[in-house]
């Protein structure tokens, strides 16, 4: 079946199966930023964004995205690399192959709630696994980068 | 391995209906995560994301719920978080990951009477009824007992705004994993309910509502939950035997029941 979707803000179509995950379809069009972690829905590595929603993308039918906007790291750069740089600092990746999946639902947090406290980064990231880190340095990082946000704030007189 | 042969998207509950309605092999898709893990060979995927089930209404006596409503929607529902004292955050916050509640629906979780589900545990305890296309409305109690089938279409959950209070706690052995043990407690209009779910076996309710006749003193809720460990069955599997699922109903039972008679915290 045709689908059509905007992906990360242009137009794109394409056919897929019934039963192609979003994932795949993401891929083949050169997002290669959207990994497969476990296929079962655990790990977190696949987020996009649906409709600006942070969903898992190996458990989403592409054919459900058609019409919809779907977003992935490669559309969120400068978004992104407010923080990316903080949490590099902290040594926080090993392998690294948990941070696309990380990075894209801390985003998707400070969207929703810009000043966590460190329980709230934790239970919204908590749907994010990492095979090699203990979670402590993407947590530290994550406290820095907003620790610096305010510091700047305070600098600006906000 | 789930395979898919054709994917439609009904506009109506009845193109909904009919589809299911015509063969075995046609099945609903909600938030397709547990369908994915089970779902076998699938002649017509049927999605019901265009139906318009997927918003919450606080009306003055209840919360109704669309079948496809998120769980992330229901646990952060203000109206919905006040009525439960924070006993669905609690129920809901564990499940998996913000991105994984994003998907999986209220109605999938209902619909699927999942001996594991922290989502029938804490609404069995409340005034809950299902909406079945074509069969109308039926206590959640009885829609749990009733065998599976593909034809059925769950369209809303209805949850009563009795007025009373209800606590919440599970045990697992790391957060986003699988439960160990279910439990939720409630007082709603003086019924006292007691509802443990992860026995691994699906939730199964007591009513106290006799037996706290005297009132949720702190020696009541303690021979209550001693009485609770004996008669609620549990069994043993990877994650917990039947004799430590029974030592963990009686100190959650304690816990949820302290609560809603109001001198515990629950933990
Ligand atoms: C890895 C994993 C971990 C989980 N952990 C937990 C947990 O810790 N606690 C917990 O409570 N739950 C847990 N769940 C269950 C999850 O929360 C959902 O209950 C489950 O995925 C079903 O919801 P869904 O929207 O994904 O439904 P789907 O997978 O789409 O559907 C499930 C079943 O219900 C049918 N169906 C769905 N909606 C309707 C409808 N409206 N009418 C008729 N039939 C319908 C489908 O055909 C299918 O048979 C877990 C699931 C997975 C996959
Ligand atoms: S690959 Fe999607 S959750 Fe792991
Ligand atoms: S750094 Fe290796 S999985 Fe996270």
């Amino acid at each position: 079946m045709e689908i059509k979707l905007k992906l990360n803000g242009k137009a794109v179509a394409g056919s897929v199966e019934a039963d192609t995950p979003l994932i795949d379809f993401l891929r083949q069009k050169g997002c290669y930023s959207v990994k497969c972690g476990c296929d079962t829905s655990n790990c977190g590595l696949c987020t996009v964004f649906l409709d600006d929603v942070p969903v898992l993308s190996c458990s989403v039918l592409a054919a459900r995205a058609d019409g919809h906007a779907v977003t992935t790291l490669e559309g969120l750069q400068e978004e992104a690399a407010d923080f990316v740089g903080f949490i590099a600092d902290q040594g926080a990746d090993q392998c690294g192959f948990c941070n696309p999946g990380f990075v894209m639902n801390t985003i998707a947090l400070l969207r929703e709630n810009p000043d966590p406290t460190d329980d709230e980064i934790r239970a919204y990231l908590a749907g994010n696994l990492c095979r090699c880190s203990g979670y402590e340095g993407q947590l530290r990082g994550i406290r820095a980068y907003l620790d610096s946000r305010k510091g700047k704030g305070a600098q600006n007189g906000n | 391995m789930m395979t898919i042969q054709n994917y439609v998207r009904p506009q109506t509950l009845e193109q909904a209906y009919e589809l299911l309605s015509k063969n075995r092999r046609n099945r609903a898709v909600a938030g397709m995560l547990w369908l994915r893990l089970t779902g076998g060979s699938i002649q017509t995927a049927v999605d019901l994301c265009d139906l318009g089930l997927d918003t919450m209404e606080e009306t003055d006596d209840a919360f109704v719920i669309g079948a496809m409503t998120p769980l992330r929607k229901l646990e952060l529902a203000p109206g919905f978080a006040a009525y439960t004292g924070g006993a669905a955050a609690r129920a809901l916050g564990d499940i998996v990951g913000v991105q994984f509640r994003n998907l999986a629906t209220v109605g999938g979780s209902v619909f699927g009477r999942f001996g594991f589900s922290d989502v029938l545990t804490l609404l069995l305890a409340l005034d809950t009824e299902v909406e079945l296309y074509g069969a109308g409305r039926m206590p959640l109690a009885e829609f749990a007992e009733l065998p599976q089938t593909t034809r059925d279409l769950l369209v809303r959950i209805y949850v009563k705004k009795t007025p009373g209070n209800v606590a919440y706690r599970a045990v697992r052995i790391a957060r986003t994993d699988f439960p160990v043990l279910t439990c939720a407690a409630s007082r709603l209009d003086g019924k006292v309910r007691l509802c443990v779910g992860a026995r691994p076996g699906k939730a199964m309710v007591l009513d106290l509502t006799e037996a706290a006749a005297g009132g949720l003193t702190p020696d009541t809720v303690k021979s209550l939950a001693e009485e609770a460990a004996k008669q609620i069955l549990t069994g043993s599997n990877s994650r917990g035997s039947a004799a430590y699922r029974s030592h963990l109903v009686r100190v959650l039972a304690e816990r949820t029941l302290s609560q809603v008679g109001g001198f515990g915290n629950g933990d």
